[in-house]
């Protein structure tokens, strides 16, 4: 019996340990989210983070807090210097530009000859565990909640709602929109570094523009209205992949190509059909239920 | 040096007719298409097949896949964009349903094709004797490369100009409700631009897979983000442009691999992207125009 | 008396056309102060540059002595400037009472640690703030919609709960746009209630208004725009009878 669980965690403990890194991943993209900004330039502070944290292990052999700050604390201080110009861009344009942030850091990294370029860095030594990265996850989402419903939850509600309106009433929206940005950085960051001592390996293409497309699709299939919405989609699009190829051969498609149509019609129905996410399902089941009392 | 001036152009074309493309329905609908890039794989792929598979001549097979390009469009406006015009949010909305479509449709190349690169047939481009020009010298291919994107870009300023389908586009991306107070069917305009729009990046896509001899289902990715930048570049919404920043990225990145080397080309072209951004958003020739309602 | 608020040749143009075209006029402290003229006067556009949202091309504005033109409307929110919107523009997924928390913003000075922590303190803060926004809603009459989304509230409800907002910042001027725009005869006399129950509160108003009723009962002096410029001022019935202010409004396809 006892062989089995340890079966059983050896098979899972990667999906686990995934389901954690996505919703840091996750998280840190509805930070800006919360505030109605769509910057898209998180796989380039996760790869910051994770790189900074695999030098810092590797080639300074520092503890691993030490570590983890450090990967959550330069990206944060790249966000400030980025934001300053690029939050004033609206809409797409912020987009854009974040993403355009995200290759440059990449492609930055590729040229490296330091960090071996293109091909990454190997044998990283194993220092979170699923347990450290959930407590992670966890600390994060208790950050999120205490911020809702406060003063500085309310002011970035507002912003997202109407940022010109809410500047009238004295919120500095600049402020919080940047410090919104490098909470997102900081917890990439993080994730970038929880997920190199996780895998032993970083590598640029994990950082690539498809990453951050994953990170929006997580907080929107999840539901980017509350806290911890994006975290649960996290965990749904990280764990549905793993039942989908067991599924494969019985519906004859591959499990690469499965789970990219999966992927892609989940975030389809979620957008037409449920746009606020699976969180904002047990609500409307229940609007539906009372409309239907009241008939 | 001339000859870097025609690798560059011929690599601008294709950039151009991609970023057409892109513009045109960001011009019209204010909506970032984020599955254009999937439109001009899978037409590389169905030409591959048309040439492959049925043995058409690559004259036949071009037209045809920008033409089911174009349908694929019409699906995507459909599907993806049309349920969601109402919506405040539209164009946040609009861009991951796009997202959603790419996906699908990548996932569909991918089944199959399969991931690795597929290539055309031997003498499917006919070999002939490079052309010499200004010292340098042109082969069959890229001639008809510019070639096809010039006619591309002359007929479709025509049509925005002097066509009643152009004036209706024109009068759409002012003000749809205008528009359709006016009598315009916006529905249906839309759904022509969207024809237009991927069938020019199919179009795109067939020259880049013959270009490169390398189709995969992932080759959209790079053109994706560099489409990106050109528009930006050149102006959202403006078509003159796209084809003006296209043309420009394509001579720029010859040369940064001239100078600097191959994997320095596109550090450079997204830190140029960036500095635009944060310098001159409205780039070379775009509006910073809000659309009314 | 020194002047609370002194617009001086304020301008503002978009493009070719002068919206505000050299207007001056200046607000006394605790005093109503009406705005009116013909639609397309430039009335909006003098609230919105008062209020930050819009920067001057030519002209100044000072509050209490102090220059705000140019300044971001946050800081100029800082400095006791609250406002409503002719559109009104609440936050629509926000209950009422939570929207005029949010007008509370510049009052409330928690303590992010303690919040955090769930301190003791930062409950304190939050019920004394969520205490003055329900007083607030009940000062307008609306403590029973204090829970409902802003989206679903009427018209004349989603007016009040914007003054009610403003007042949340308790700001020395008070610029109102338009606040009994589609309203009923009642609706505007509850409103006009308001209004002298805020002057009287020490609030000084600012009032844009079309309801030429309204605005004679209610303020003490009314400045007249027209085109942009300023072509009378004084009180409510020296202004009815001015002779330029009667050629404006019967002039004009008000």
């Amino acid at each position: 019996m006892w062989e089995r669980l340890v079966d059983l965690w050896g098979t899972y403990e990667s999906t686990l340990g995934y389901i954690g890194i996505n919703g840091l991943l996750a998280l840190s993209v509805y930070a800006t989210l919360s505030c109605g900004q769509l910057a898209l330039g998180n796989a380039g502070f996760a790869a910051i983070g994770a790189y900074a944290a695999t030098l810092l292990t590797v080639k300074a052999n520092l503890p691993f807090p030490a570590v983890l700050a450090a990967a959550a604390l330069l990206p944060a201080a790249v966000a400030v210097p980025l934001g300053l110009p690029v939050l004033r861009l609206k809409g797409v344009f912020l987009a854009i530009a974040t993403i355009g942030f995200g290759e440059v850091v990449r492609l930055g990294i590729v040229n490296w000859e330091y960090v071996n370029g293109a091909q990454g860095i190997v044998a990283i030594p194993r220092k979170s565990g699923v347990f450290t990265i959930w407590l992670f996850v966890a600390a994060a989402l208790f950050l999120f909640g205490r911020l809702r419903g406060s003063k500085w939850g309310f002011a970035l509600e507002a912003i997202r709602e109407d940022e010109p309106a809410a500047r009238t009433m004295g919120i500095p929206s600049g402020a919080y929109k940047l410090a919104m940005l490098a909470l997102g950085a900081a917890l990439a960051g993080l994730a970038g570094a929880l997920e190199a001592h996780f895998t032993f390996m970083v590598a640029p293409n994990g950082f690539a523009f498809g990453r951050v497309v994953d990170m929006l699709v997580f907080a929107v299939v999840g539901g980017a209205q509350v806290f911890w919405g994006p975290a649960l989609g996290a965990a749904f699009l990280t764990v549905l992949p793993e039942l989908l190829r067991e599924l494969a051969p019985l519906v004859g498609i591959e499990p690469g190509p499965l789970r990219l149509l999966v992927n892609g019609l989940v975030l389809l129905a979620v957008i037409l059909f449920l746009p606020n996410g699976l969180a904002s399902l047990p609500g409307r089941l229940r609007q539906r239920r009372l409309a239907r009392e009241a008939a | 040096m001339g000859q870097q001036v025609i690798n560059g152009l011929f690599l601008g074309s294709i950039y151009a007719l991609f970023a057409l493309g892109y513009t045109l329905v960001f011009g019209v609908l204010d909506i970032l298409n984020l599955a254009h890039a999937a439109v001009f794989m899978l037409a590389s792929f169905v030409a591959l097949a048309l040439v492959g598979g049925a043995h058409l001549p690559i004259l036949a097979a071009l037209p045809l896949a920008a033409v089911v390009a174009g349908l694929i469009g019409l699906l995507l406006d459909r599907v993806a964009f049309r349920p969601l015009r109402a919506r405040a949010d539209s164009n946040i909305s609009g861009l991951i349903s796009s997202l959603a479509l790419a996906t699908v449709f990548e996932a569909v190349a991918l089944q199959v094709w399969g991931p690795n690169v597929s290539r055309f047939p031997l003498g499917t481009v006919p070999e002939g004797r490079p052309i010499p020009l200004l010292g340098a010298e042109v082969s069959r291919l890229q001639l008809v490369t510019v070639g096809v994107a010039v006619l591309l870009f002359v007929s479709l300023t025509w049509l925005v100009r002097s066509t009643r389908l152009g004036r209706e586009l024109r009068a759409v991306a002012e003000s749809p409700r205008a528009a359709r107070i006016l009598g315009v069917d916006v529905d249906r305009a839309i759904a022509a631009a969207f024809f237009i729009s991927s069938a020019l990046g199919g179009a795109a896509g067939v020259l880049f897979g013959l270009a490169y001899n390398a189709i995969a289902p992932d080759m959209g990715r790079s053109v994706e983000l560099k489409g990106l930048a050109v528009i930006i570049l050149g102006g959202m919404g403006s078509m003159p442009g796209a084809v003006l920043a296209g043309f420009a990225l394509g001579l720029f990145e010859v040369f940064v691999v001239a100078t600097f080397g191959a994997s320095w080309r596109d550090a450079v072209s997204f830190a140029a992207l960036f500095l635009v951004l944060v310098l001159r958003p409205r780039g070379l020739l775009g509006a910073a125009a809000l659309r009314e309602a | 008396m020194s002047a609370l608020l002194e617009v001086e040749a304020l301008e503002r143009a978009f493009g070719g056309l002068r919206a505000v075209d050299g207007a001056s006029f200046g607000i006394e402290p605790g005093r109503v102060h009406g705005l009116i003229g013909p639609n397309g006067a430039g009335k909006t556009t003098v609230i919105n540059l008062v209020s930050g949202l819009l920067a001057p091309t030519g002209g100044r504005i000072r509050l209490e002595g102090r220059e705000i033109h140019g300044l971001a409307p946050h800081r100029v929110a800082a400095l006791g400037v609250a406002r409503t919107f002719q559109s009104i523009r609440l936050f629509p997924d926000l209950s009422a009472e939570d929207n005029v928390l949010v007008g509370r913003h510049l009052k409330r000075s928690p303590s992010l640690l303690a919040r955090v922590l769930h301190l003791p303190a930062a409950r304190a803060e939050e019920r004394e703030a969520r205490a003055r926004a329900a007083a607030l809603l009940e000062g307008v009459g609306l403590a029973d919609r204090a829970g409902e989304q802003a989206r679903h509230l009427s018209y004349g409800e989603q007016r009040r709960v914007e003054i009610a907002r403003a007042l949340a910042s308790e700001p020395r001027l008070l610029l109102l746009d338009e606040p009994t725009a589609g309203m009923n005869p009642v609706e505007v006399q509850a409103v006009a209630a308001l209004i002298r129950r805020a002057a009287g509160e020490g609030h000084s108003v600012l009032l844009v208004e079309h309801n030429v009723r309204l605005v004679m009962d209610v303020c003490d002096v009314i400045t007249v725009l027209h085109f942009g410029r300023v072509i009378a001022e004084g009180p409510p019935a020296a202004v009815a009878r001015d002779p330029a202010v009667v050629a404006a409004y019967l002039g004009s396809a008000a």
